[in-house]
């Protein structure tokens, strides 16, 4: 596969981005400064001058302060080595991941664009779906999907907003001419997370390096729980001019629940659990110590499914009985909507550019991923016949499980996902093997390239906006394009710079 | 504020309240049994040590013959006892950890810092090589955790109930202690007729000031030698002794009249009567009707408010 980087225009040779000598502890960092891209100039060039254990210092430092600051994720069922815990830190990697400024200014426009096509999508599939009519999209490939909410026909929400924090995963890859572009490979409309590690990545390089940031000009980020405080209140119903928020998680035990935690306090709002919610009179209400106090904006951390258990599935304690019901009376707001999966599932993602051409008329700003459906007959033929060149996704599958790299797969795994995919054709779609870009990440044997992929977050209320960057994740196993944190991802800095 | 957070912030301070009086408890005993004194009047301060948990029978169950050795690591390191240090320090951290948005960065740091570090302590052997150093870390904690709370959090209802918390568990906590040592001096505690036992007394009734940090203020308060009844005296009726019972019934019933609702009205009632019997109390009348019987009744008081406290604030009823 091509290699294709960051901060490389040309990758050298294998081996040369090493530390060299690294067991003196003294050594820097060699780089070949002529083909190094323009952003990322400055940077490395201060890299270089950085002895490699002052780096590995500052490593353990990073590490030291996350466990304290508690800032950690629950594994499902793993325990640690003492039998312990189930909290693991998120490995945090030192090199920032730099983007410039131009480049995002375009990115951020295609997201705009993107994220208010998939909205007024959602609107469309609960009301008068003209996508269907107009014979855009096959109907039985929305009504029959099983993230499609018959509930939520014709329920109105303020602003026709259904997806108010998105989380679209981009990557970068040479186009056709070599050229680097972005890709959109995923628009995550449910619960999205991972904002939280973006501020904290964002304190914890101010904290270790304050001298980068008064040599560069990094964009802000840390005013995201204002703006996303600011939707959540415009999101309220036009009957609660002063809305109380809250934010609902499934509880401690939960992956996310640090961001949860992180995020509530911010903004300066409960947090709440199912628990602590009852519905009477089609109002929702929590238990505080004073008595029952309405509540009028939940920023939903549970699925769809655990929301509320007289609708959905009846055994989940996670949710409040009677929350769909307040919810299509429109005395409360939910945010993320329900039924938002309709349209971030693997199979309507072929059709987003259509979208935005039928509901904006502008031609689409990002790039698909070409994108063969195998519900197609002519598509299924191509992808069983190229297996070994393709990435196989389940079209509901998430957090990078059930899907095939065919170029990094054994034949035993590939003649796996044959039948898989011979059984059910329309679970699945495949997709050419991108060369993801690399970016220089510290790992044990020094300074090497590794895949990486950026969430930014894209606010919708009254208006449609993000802070500048995103999460980057970063796949730490050489040679992986897995960056998911439950398979050994890591995350970064993301940098958009002025140049 | 929401009901379950107040009830997460109560407990946190209770558990950090009750790691603190464990190791106080412990220390002392620790320090005392390396003076000389025979192996009985060892095994007394021992077993006193475990009939204040109420934990003689976990312990028999488990151990059966009582060491020191022994009695100490089931109350320092045993993770199935629920009252050893190692277990309250983790209630304290879980209960930290699951409102962690209502405390403030530091005091939550400071919890979770604590739970890192007790852990890495006990891995590296740190409390059998010097149990005395690692009872003083317990309290330092224990006043870092307070002093960040009151240092830092914004002085409402959260900081209230977590206030609640510590003062409830300590007038538990104390009034536990003055029992079990009062009763330990099986013979009627008002002079000694031997020499021997005068020693013995010094040592015992010196020890228990030390455990609360009130042997310095037992002398400015006294100005004299170590009589049973006013050590009795400064840890129930001085309210000017932190951690005596009417301090801490003090703080009690102004953190309750502080967030009382609708429905609390009985509780502080209750909880201003328990207070007055403090403030009007004279230690000859509490003597005289017996130490035991007062204690008692005052454990069942306290025990009976925390209940109530749960009822009209932490767990109320729907709607």
């Amino acid at each position: 596969m091509q290699k294709f980087d960051e901060m490389y225009a040309q990758l050298p040779g294998t081996g040369q981005t090493q530390t060299q000598g690294q067991s003196q502890g003294q050594s820097q960092f060699q780089f070949q400064g002529s083909d190094i891209r323009a952003h990322y100039q400055a940077y490395a060039q201060w890299l270089a001058r950085q002895p490699a254990d002052v780096m590995r210092a500052r490593r353990e430092e990073a590490e030291m302060i996350f466990r304290r600051v508690g800032i950690t994720f629950a594994v499902y069922g793993a325990k640690d080595e003492d039998g312990s815990g189930t909290e693991r830190l998120i490995p945090f990697d030192l090199i920032p991941r730099i983007i410039p400024a131009h480049e995002w200014a375009s990115m951020e426009k295609g997201l705009v664009q993107r994220v208010t096509a998939l909205n007024r999508f959602l609107h469309d599939v609960y009301h008068d779906q003209d996508i269907i009519k107009a014979g855009i999209i096959p109907a039985e490939q929305i009504l029959n999907n099983a993230q499609y909410r018959p509930e939520m026909k014709g329920v109105y929400t303020p602003h026709h907003v259904y997806s108010h924090i998105a989380g679209v995963d981009i990557v970068r890859a040479p186009n056709a001419q070599g050229q680097g572009e972005y890709y959109v490979l995923e628009d995550n409309l449910r619960v999205p997370s991972g904002v939280s590690y973006m501020l904290e990545d964002r304190k914890m390089m101010m904290r270790l390096f304050p001298d980068l940031f008064s040599s560069h000009r990094v964009a802000p980020v840390m005013h995201y729980p204002d703006l996303l405080l600011e939707t959540l209140r415009a999101s309220a119903q036009p009957g609660a001019p002063d809305p109380t928020v809250v934010v609902l998680t499934p509880g401690m035990y939960n992956s996310a629940y640090f961001e949860h935690a992180f995020l509530a306090q911010q903004m300066g709002v409960e947090l709440v659990e199912g628990q602590d919610l009852f519905v009477k009179d089609r109002y929702v209400y929590m238990r505080t110590t004073r008595g029952p106090k309405r509540v009028d904006v939940i920023y939903r951390r549970v699925d769809d499914d655990f929301l509320d258990p007289s609708v959905f599935r009846p055994t989940s304690t996670l949710g409040c009985a009677g929350l769909l019901d307040a919810y299509r009376a429109g005395n409360v707001s939910l945010c993320n909507a329900i039924g938002t999966g309709v349209a971030d599932d693997k199979s309507i993602y072929p059709y987003v550019p259509k979208m935005i051409e039928f509901y904006l008329g502008e031609k689409p700003i990002l790039n698909n991923v070409p994108t063969y459906m195998c519900r197609n007959p002519d598509d299924l033929k191509y992808t069983l016949a190229n297996l070994k060149d393709l990435v196989v996704k389940e079209v509901h599958g998430a957090g990078g499980y059930g899907m095939l790299v065919g170029p990094a797969a054994t034949k035993a795994e590939i003649e796996d996902f044959r039948k898989a995919v011979e059984a059910n054709p329309s679970g699945y779609i495949a997709q050419p093997t991108l060369s993801l870009s690399s970016c220089p990440t510290f790992v044990d044997s020094g300074i090497a390239p590794r895949h990486i992929d950026l969430r930014p977050f894209v606010l919708s209320g009254k208006e449609v906006q993000m802070v500048p960057g995103g999460l980057t994740r970063v796949a730490l196993k050489e040679g992986s394009l897995v960056v998911n944190s439950s398979q050994g991802g890591g995350t970064k800095d993301t940098w958009i710079l002025e140049v | 504020m929401l009901s379950r957070t107040a009830d997460h912030l109560f407990w946190m301070s209770r558990y950090t309240e009750r790691a603190e009086n464990t190791a106080r408890m412990l220390d002392v005993n620790y320090q005392t049994s390396l003076l000389p004194q025979s192996a009985a009047v060892a095994q007394v301060g021992w077993q006193g040590l475990l009939s204040i948990s109420e934990l003689l029978p976990a312990y028999g169950a488990q151990h059966g013959e009582i060491t020191p050795q022994r009695v100490m690591e089931f109350m320092v390191k045993d993770e199935n006892n629920p009252s050893s240090i190692v277990s309250c320090l983790k209630a304290a951290r879980e209960n930290a950890r699951a409102v962690r948005g209502s405390l403030t960065t530091e005091a939550w740091e400071t919890q979770n810092q604590t739970w890192l570090e007790v852990n890495r302590m006990l891995k590296a052997g740190q409390f059998e090589r010097d149990p005395g150093q690692f009872f003083e870390w317990v309290k330092f904690r224990s006043h870092l955790s307070r002093g960040v709370t009151v240092g830092t959090m914004l002085m409402d209802e959260a900081l209230h109930f977590m206030r609640l918390g510590t003062f409830l568990e300590r007038a538990d906590n104390t009034a536990r202690l003055v029992d079990v040592k009062f009763h330990a001096v099986q013979s009627d505690f008002f002079g000694a007729a031997t020499e021997q036992d005068q020693e013995y007394d010094f040592y015992h009734w010196s020890a228990i000031l030390r455990s609360v940090s009130g042997f310095e203020i037992y002398r400015k308060v006294y100005r004299d030698v170590i009589k049973p009844e006013r050590v009795a005296d400064l840890l129930i009726l001085r309210p000017d002794m932190p951690r005596s019972l009417h301090a801490s019934m003090n703080e009690v019933l102004s953190n309750l009249e502080m967030v009382a609702n609708d429905q609390s009205h009985e509780t502080i009632r209750r909880a201003g009567k328990l207070r007055a019997d403090l403030k009007w109390g004279h230690i000859d009348e509490i003597l005289a009707t017996g130490l035991h019987a007062f204690l008692t009744q005052f454990l069942d008081r306290v025990n009976e408010l925390g209940a109530r406290i749960s009822r009209d604030f932490l767990i109320p009823a729907s709607a």
